[in-house]
């Protein structure tokens, strides 16, 4: 068993090849070691766009009813999630804890 | 649910069906006439969904015209309704109904472009994984003949096809226009074969075309043979294989999430 690699590509040039790829760039960095630039933010995810938590009976990542729903959660950049416009949230922003919609206009 | 299925599937046939009348049983109380109030409903399925599948595709709504797409959502809703209360599986299958869809057939890569514009939907919300860190393969480094024995376990969000045409460059161009229908699509040759991946190391999807060999030498390590044996298929199938270039692959998009070595070699 221990040949059967070897016909074609040698281990030495296999170990040279990777050499070569890891010379060329680092693997991505993980959420926390780039310093968690991102922070959960409620009411802004339009209807199915919702990266997590939304009503009972959900399977939760892109389930959100509505556009903006109040307990739908979306990814944004870290500080970005209170100026983000939101149309059901009370301070007209989205919120980084779940909150109640704002009773909509009618139509 | 399971009091009785058949006035759920009486309902359900009837929401496909234009022309059909109320299914039978159906009440309205307030007065209301039930046929108008039936058709209020049937109009909202067909059109939430169309709407759901425009809002997914919008390289390829951009491609043929809303109008188009708008007609072919409207078929596939009418002929193929969710099986799944969840919209973005509704959206998976899409590509293989444009493939199969007579009237897209003038737009030959239209189904290869939806198909791109599903598999991010998937990525995104795939299961999160975190990439084997480039310490692991400096390890392996050290150890040559393991390398070749190891075993690789890819990312649930990374998935990869071949185009017979253009499909990366051709969704390429659609990204970063503030409208769609400004992409510069007239120096693009369609009918070059391009191959594409779609992952998720961390929280972006990340969309690239691949280098020669990369979908064979792909799909061995998913069906988890060696890296050796890996890169031995792509070779056999093609001598323009670049070891190099599948590996940058490899650790710059974080498409391994597990390495494992034999302990004899």
């Amino acid at each position: 068993m221990s040949t059967r690699f070897q016909s074609a590509v040698p281990a030495l040039a296999l170990a040279a090849a990777l050499g070569s790829a890891l010379a060329m760039g680092a693997a991505p960095a993980s959420a926390a070691e780039k310093g968690a630039a991102q922070e959960k933010c409620f009411g802004i995810a339009l209807a199915g766009k919702n990266d997590c938590a939304a009503g009972p009976g959900t399977t939760c990542a892109g389930t959100s009813k509505v556009d903006h729903q109040a307990n739908s959660w979306k990814f944004v950049p870290a500080g970005t999630c209170t100026t983000t416009p939101s149309k059901t949230s009370p301070s007209g922003f989205g919120q980084l804890a779940e909150f109640k919609a704002k009773p909509s206009k009618a139509g | 649910m399971i009091a009785s299925a058949s006035p759920h599937r009486e309902f359900a046939a009837a929401l496909q069906v234009p022309t059909l009348s109320v299914p039978p049983g159906l009440r309205v109380g307030g007065g209301y006439a039930a046929e108008r109030r039936f058709a209020v409903h049937r109009n909202n399925f067909v059109v939430g969904l169309i709407d759901a599948l425009a809002e997914s595709f919008p390289v390829a709504e951009a491609l043929v015209g809303p109008e188009f797409f708008r007609a072919m959502a409207r078929e596939r809703v009418l002929s193929d309704p969710p099986r799944s209360p969840v919209l973005t599986d509704y959206a998976l299958d899409f590509p293989d109904f444009i493939a199969g869809f007579a009237p897209a057939a003038v737009v030959p890569y239209l189904a290869d472009v939806a198909r791109i514009e599903a598999l991010r939907i998937r990525a995104y919300h795939a299961a999160d994984a975190t990439p084997v860190r480039d310490a692991a393969y400096r390890k392996l480094l050290a150890d040559p003949l393991r390398l070749g024995g190891a075993t690789l376990r890819l990312h649930p969000a990374c998935a990869w096809f071949r185009s017979r045409h253009a499909a990366y460059s051709i969704w390429h161009a659609h990204q970063g226009v503030s409208d769609m229908s400004e992409a510069r699509l007239a120096l693009i040759d369609v009918d070059r074969p391009e191959d594409v991946l779609v992952t998720r190391p961390e929280l972006d999807v990340v969309t690239i075309p691949l280098p020669v060999g990369a979908t064979l030498w792909l799909d061995a390590l998913q069906d988890r043979h060696t890296l050796g044996e890996a890169f031995q298929q792509a070779h056999a199938a093609d001598s323009q294989v670049d070891d190099g270039a599948l590996f940058t692959l490899l650790v710059q998009n974080g498409l391994a999430i597990a390495l494992e070595t034999t302990t004899e070699n």
